[in-house]
């Protein structure tokens, strides 16, 4: 029983089916499988969230997710929220506010933002750095990550008042 | 790292996964959340045979009160305890314990009865069930066995429970009408494991503590329920009496040294969280203020 077992889910809105070794954490299956390369690994025990997707609409580790805990569930990566448009007002704002160097954090980051952002519509600076405390980023020194995660917070009360 | 092979079943239901344990023994492990498993197994310092996912077992979530007693399933998720209102109205200190425990992404899928069996000495929840009373509820082929938490933490990630037996729930007294609490932790990051943590249910009238429970976590292998709280007990804390209840902590711990900190530090901040406990128990920030360890 350690050969691989089959899985069926969704990912980015698409059915995949697979067949997967149970050891196969889900941040391999969707780099190494679907060859979606936008969710890193970065640590792969749980510290430093470059693998963060969202699975049934919360954000996760994926590298401390197995592929075959997956079954029958909606995974979306940086992939998805990149192309439906969810998220393109922050990534313009991590863009311009230099939220970025070297980006290897930067989908996981995205991720975890944008979890915060549909949870809490005025988020303080202190949450905004509790609720990313999960993703290191060794580039920026995080002040511009939480300066474009504000910015548009208020971009999108002004939207929608 | 990756996980080394295993084999992988998913339970069906809590009797099917005990039935599991006893065919697989001590070659299997329990997967709930995976949020400590999994780093363990990544690392290899776990590298099971076998994987019993319990994940999908909806009978072992949820969370109820009745009669005074506060029943948490195994598989309730850190995420359902910070959201939780029965929980911040019975049992909140497990509801300020659990903004500690790692980062939303890890507290999504991490469970409290999965956190409490893996027992790691630097977590929060084995401290909280400690101070808290609780009973841990074991369910294994001869049927359901309550272990007090106070028995339940035997060593670092070593518990009561046989290979065997399944974690299914907590039960815990709700919160009595006169008591406080304090927690605290030291930790590099926010999320991180607490270098020095103290979990403490207190009761406080006339401007005294009349009950003092103090449990620290980081500082032993197991959660430490600190004897020198009890000279702050039923009399007026004063610098001088605080003083002496510091002393006589840094001689009761003996804390161990890791790559974070030595003994010396932990016990530096396990007297320094003594004292905030206090000064917040009694509403008195001069202890704090004065109260140097």
């Amino acid at each position: 029983m350690t050969a691989p077992l089959p899985i069926s889910l969704h990912v980015n809105g698409e059915r995949v089916e697979a067949q997967v070794l149970p050891r196969l954490n889900l941040a391999d299956f969707l780099r190494e499988h679907l060859k979606l390369t936008g969710t890193h690994v970065g640590c792969e025990h749980g510290v430093c969230g470059a693998c963060t997707v969202r699975v049934d609409g919360e954000i996760v580790r994926s590298c401390l997710t197995l592929a075959v805990q997956t079954q029958g569930s909606c995974v979306e990566t940086i992939e998805g929220l990149s192309d439906s448009g969810e998220i393109t007002d922050l990534q313009n704002a991590f863009r311009e506010r230099n939220a970025l160097q070297c980006g290897f954090c930067t989908p996981g980051m995205l991720i975890a933002a944008q979890d915060l952002l549909k949870h809490e519509k005025e988020p303080d600076r202190a949450q905004i750095r509790e609720h990313l405390s999960g993703n290191y980023c060794r580039c920026t020194g995080y002040q511009a990550i939480i300066d474009a995660v504000e910015e548009t917070a208020g971009m999108r009360r002004e939207r929608k008042p | 790292m990756k996980a080394s092979a295993f084999s992988y079943v998913r339970a069906t239901s809590v009797g099917n996964a005990i039935e599991l344990l006893v065919a697989h023994g001590e070659r299997a492990r329990v997967l709930a959340g995976g949020q400590s498993l999994m780093p363990a197994m990544n690392l290899r310092l776990l590298a099971p045979e076998w994987i019993v996912d319990i994940g999908r077992l909806s009978e072992l979530r949820g969370i109820s009160v009745s009669g005074g007693l506060v029943t948490i399933g195994a598989l309730t998720r850190h995420a359902d305890v910070l959201n939780s209102p029965e929980l911040a109205a019975h049992a909140p200190l497990l509801r300020q314990a659990t903004a500690h425990i790692a980062h939303p992404a890890i507290r999504n899928r991490g469970t409290i009865g999965g956190s409490l069996a893996h027992a790691d000495p630097a977590s929060e929840m084995p401290a909280c069930m400690v101070a808290l009373d609780a009973t841990i509820v074991a369910r294994g082929p001869a049927g359901e066995r309550r272990i007090p938490a106070t028995e339940f933490f035997c060593g670092i990630c070593q518990t009561a429970l046989s290979a065997s037996e399944l974690l299914v729930a907590i039960e815990l007294p709700a919160a009595a009408r006169n008591s406080s609490h304090f927690f605290g932790e030291f930790a590099r990051r926010q999320g991180d494991y607490a270098i020095v943590g103290l979990a403490a249910l207190a009761v406080v009238e006339n401007d005294r503590l009349n009950d003092l429970r103090a449990v620290f976590f980081g500082v032993s292998d197991r959660p430490q329920p600190a004897k020198a709280a009890a000279s702050l007990v039923k009399k007026a804390v004063t610098p001088a009496s605080l003083s002496r209840a510091l002393e006589a902590l840094g001689e009761e711990l003996d804390p161990p040294e890791d790559q974070q900190a030595n003994g010396a530090m932990r016990r530096h901040l396990a007297k320094l969280l003594l004292v905030r406990c206090a000064s917040k128990l009694l509403d008195r920030p001069e202890l704090h203020a004065g109260g140097r360890p």
